[in-house]
């Protein structure tokens, strides 16, 4: 039987994150392969309902990564992702959804090798989680 | 037809409900969710909820449903793959009010009137309604005012009215009834003699039927009136979605890359996006409009169309509005007006 | 409420409001929202603990504001109502009177916005000992026990949208629902539509909501919608110090930030 290979969607901002993904690669470090990643341009361009989304269409596990504070391309992005994401994570503990799937970092261009193990981690622990199938299946039901 | 009667004992109703079981049909029947009642899949009659005046949601859920899937499509490579909707589960709707019971005429007469939805058709025809006569009512009910009554057998295949001794007088009233009575012959014993009347809720009649629908089409151009009576209105959906006669329904595609479906949802008049159009124009752009289009609705139009009016006197609307709009205050309002 | 009568014929006679919105005898025990015009029909005006509306849901609707100039009856939720939308620019000082309740049903008549900032700061604004515990009730459950509570809740809903329609801080003349480019949340009143209704719902609530509780009692299902938006309003305040409808010009806490926020997630 295969093992479970879960997908983990993760929200970076174009500045820091996404490029400090490109560094790992260049620098050809390998690292767990079931991450998609998603690019926007700033961490606080990302809506809460994003993660969500990714959870209804199949993902196990979702990653948010952006620039370190003062360090944010368009200055206070990431300050205002922080304040939702503090509040965001609290509600989704209140309301029972799996807050252990959902993981938060900040990356920054030149941490090529924080990127591979952050998701090596986050891999690790999703795949101990299994698949959300909690999620997936409430997202099909209540249709007659 | 003339209506059989029968006595069903109050201990035969569990009975009843397992013959039914095993006879594959599935019975939804009020059951009490905390301070609320909803019909909702039960396997005996001890779940039930007790001592209600009625339940916060309608029965219509059960052939219409709040959110339904018309069609349902995958895509397999290049083949899309269309799922035919289910045969609908046989059902046993126990419990319902009369006035409950008279709204499937009202919900059928739309939606056979000038298309056949198979759908709701099918449902309809796989459902048997065992209604409960009411032997109380409050303050918010009206049916003896809009031609109903708390022992009506309108639209019940099987009215079970108790008596005294907390047994049932059952009355046969269609052949969809005949077929469970046939189910489980034993239980349904000779008729008591005991008169129907004497157990049934008082319902005093409120306002004068005609008298309204005299007067609602001159009423359409009096706008202080309707401002007046939805001043308080929020233009929310509840009294819509808890009516068992409202019918309005909004369709919605909802797709990805592995297939889809279509749905169909509750809508209401009351919401301001019901009749906005793509241009932006709203015939109904303020709430006073949309009040008065629910009124003249259910009581003007529907009648012009259909032959009876849209309401049963339920009185969910009134009981559930949190603005406290109360329909019947506003229905005698307009009746005695001069 | 002889008092309540008598200040809303004055301000009526002398011209100085055109309409006092208070409540009025409803259905049976209940009260309701009514809108005095004349003098002569202050009568209608009532006080008592069936008074539980929040009125200032009606400052913002399009045929209220038309009759005029307003004084408002006021519990503490709908003064800060008040002073929240006027934070948001929905309303200007002159625009309104509020004739405030205390706590201990006392007329106070509120002149001015300056006037409501002044009440409120002397009152304590955090849950009372019951709205507490019913919040650690949930707290308390396992994670698993609050999804399926919160799932069994949500099946009930039926889209009915009574939430939006009674809490005076959704008067987004369009809301987000409404927009179908792209269709955000789902319409349909399945699961998933369901709880991505509540969530957003409550989000855009967070740091705004004034604890009227007029969702829970607005819900036609009896969903506890009130829980989601106190949960928010108490760890915006337990994380930010900020609270709804203190000042008339107030940040919206989402909107601000601090370089000394502090979490314990972040990588």
């Amino acid at each position: 039987m295969a093992e479970f290979e879960p997908k983990i969607v993760a929200f970076v901002c174009n500045w820091c994150t996404y490029a400090g993904a490109d560094l790992t690669g260049t620098s050809r470090i390998k690292y767990a392969s079931n991450v998609r990643m998603i690019r926007l341009p700033c961490t606080g361009r990302i809506d809460f309902m994003l993660l969500l989304k990714a959870f209804e269409q199949g993902a196990d596990g979702v990653i948010v990564s952006g620039c370190h504070p003062n360090d944010c391309h368009y200055t206070a992005g990431n300050f205002h992702a922080r304040r939702r994401w503090i509040i965001f994570r609290s509600f989704l503990d209140f309301l029972g959804i799996d807050t252990r799937r959902v993981h938060f970092a900040w990356v920054s261009a030149a941490e090529g090798a924080k990127w591979a193990e952050f998701v090596n981690s986050v891999t690790e622990e999703v795949t101990k989680l299994g698949p959300y199938e909690n999620y997936q299946k409430m997202a099909q039901a209540g249709v007659e | 037809m003339t209506i059989e009667r029968k006595l069903l004992k109050k201990d035969s109703v569990e009975k009843l409900f397992a013959k039914l079981k095993a006879d594959g049909r599935r019975i939804l029947a009020p059951k009490a969710r905390g301070e609320e009642i909803f019909f909702e899949e039960v396997s005996s009659a001890s779940e039930m909820a007790r001592d209600y005046i009625q339940t916060t949601l309608s029965a219509k859920g059960a052939v219409f449903p709040c959110c339904e899937a018309l069609l349902k499509y995958t895509l397999e490579g290049k083949d899309i793959k269309i799922q035919d909707p289910q045969e609908p589960k046989p059902t046993v709707l126990f419990g319902l009010r009369p006035c409950d019971a008279a709204s499937f005429a009202i919900l059928n007469s739309v939606f056979s009137w000038d298309y056949n939805d198979s759908q709701f058709r099918n449902r309809m025809k796989n459902t048997a309604i065992i209604g409960v006569s009411c032997a109380k009512a409050d303050e918010y009910c009206f049916c003896t005012s809009v031609g109903g009554s708390p022992g009506d057998t309108k639209g019940s295949d099987i009215l079970l009215t108790q008596l005294s001794s907390g047994d049932y007088l059952a009355e046969i009233v269609t052949d969809k009834g005949k077929e469970i009575v046939a189910l489980a012959p034993e239980l349904f014993e000779a008729a008591p003699s005991e008169d129907k009347e004497k157990h049934l809720a008082n319902v005093p009649v409120k306002f004068d039927l005609n008298q309204l629908m005299q007067k609602l089409p001159a009423a359409f151009n009096n706008n202080e009136l309707w401002l007046e009576q939805s001043l308080r209105c929020l233009g929310c959906g509840a009294c819509a979605f808890v009516c068992p006669a409202c019918v309005c329904f909004d369709i919605q595609d909802e797709a990805g890359k592995e297939g889809g479906k279509r749905l169909r949802c509750w809508d209401s008049c009351g919401f301001s996006l019901f009749t906005l159009h793509t241009s932006g124009h709203n015939p109904r752009p303020v709430q006073s409009q949309r009040w008065r289009q629910r009124l003249m609705h259910k009581f003007s139009y529907f009648n012009d169309r259909q032959k009876f009016i849209g309401c049963v006197g339920c009185g969910r609307c009134s009981r559930l509005c949190p603005a406290d709009m109360n329909l019947l205050e506003h229905l005698k309002a307009i009746a005695e007006a001069k | 409420m002889e008092e309540l009568r008598k200040k809303a014929r004055e301000l009526l006679t002398s011209g100085a409001v055109k309409v006092i919105i208070g409540y009025g005898k409803g259905s049976g025990p209940k009260a309701r929202a009514i809108f005095v015009r004349k003098p002569e029909q202050t009568d209608q005006l009532i006080f008592n603990d069936q008074c539980l509306q929040n009125l200032a849901v009606y400052l913002t609707k399009p045929e209220v504001k038309a009759l005029g100039k307003p004084a408002i009856v006021a519990k503490i939720p709908a003064l800060r109502a008040i002073l929240q939308l006027a934070a948001e620019n929905q309303l200007k000082d002159e625009d309104l009177l509020a004739l405030g309740i205390s706590p201990e049903g006392k007329l106070v008549e509120l002149a001015s916005l300056k006037a409501i900032e002044d009440f409120l700061a002397g009152l304590s604004l955090e849950l009372t000992g019951e709205e507490k515990s019913l919040l650690e009730k949930i707290e308390k459950m396992s994670p698993e026990e609050r999804w399926n509570f919160w799932q069994d809740q949500f099946k009930k809903c039926v889209k009915c949208y009574a939430c939006r329609a009674s809490c005076p801080m959704c008067y987004c003349e369009r809301c987000l629902c409404e927009c179908n480019q792209p269709q955000w949340v789902p319409v349909a009143s399945h699961q998933i539509g369901n709880l991505d209704w509540h969530i957003i719902r409550a989000m855009h609530l967070a740091s705004r909501c004034v604890n009227c509780g007029d969702c829970a009692r607005a819900c036609p299902v009896g969903i506890p919608l009130n829980l989601l938006n106190q949960k928010l309003a108490e760890e915006v305040f337990k994380q930010f110090s900020a609270r709804a409808g203190m000042k008339a010009a107030q940040e919206y806490a989402l909107c601000n930030w601090k370089l000394e926020d502090k979490e314990n997630f972040i990588r």
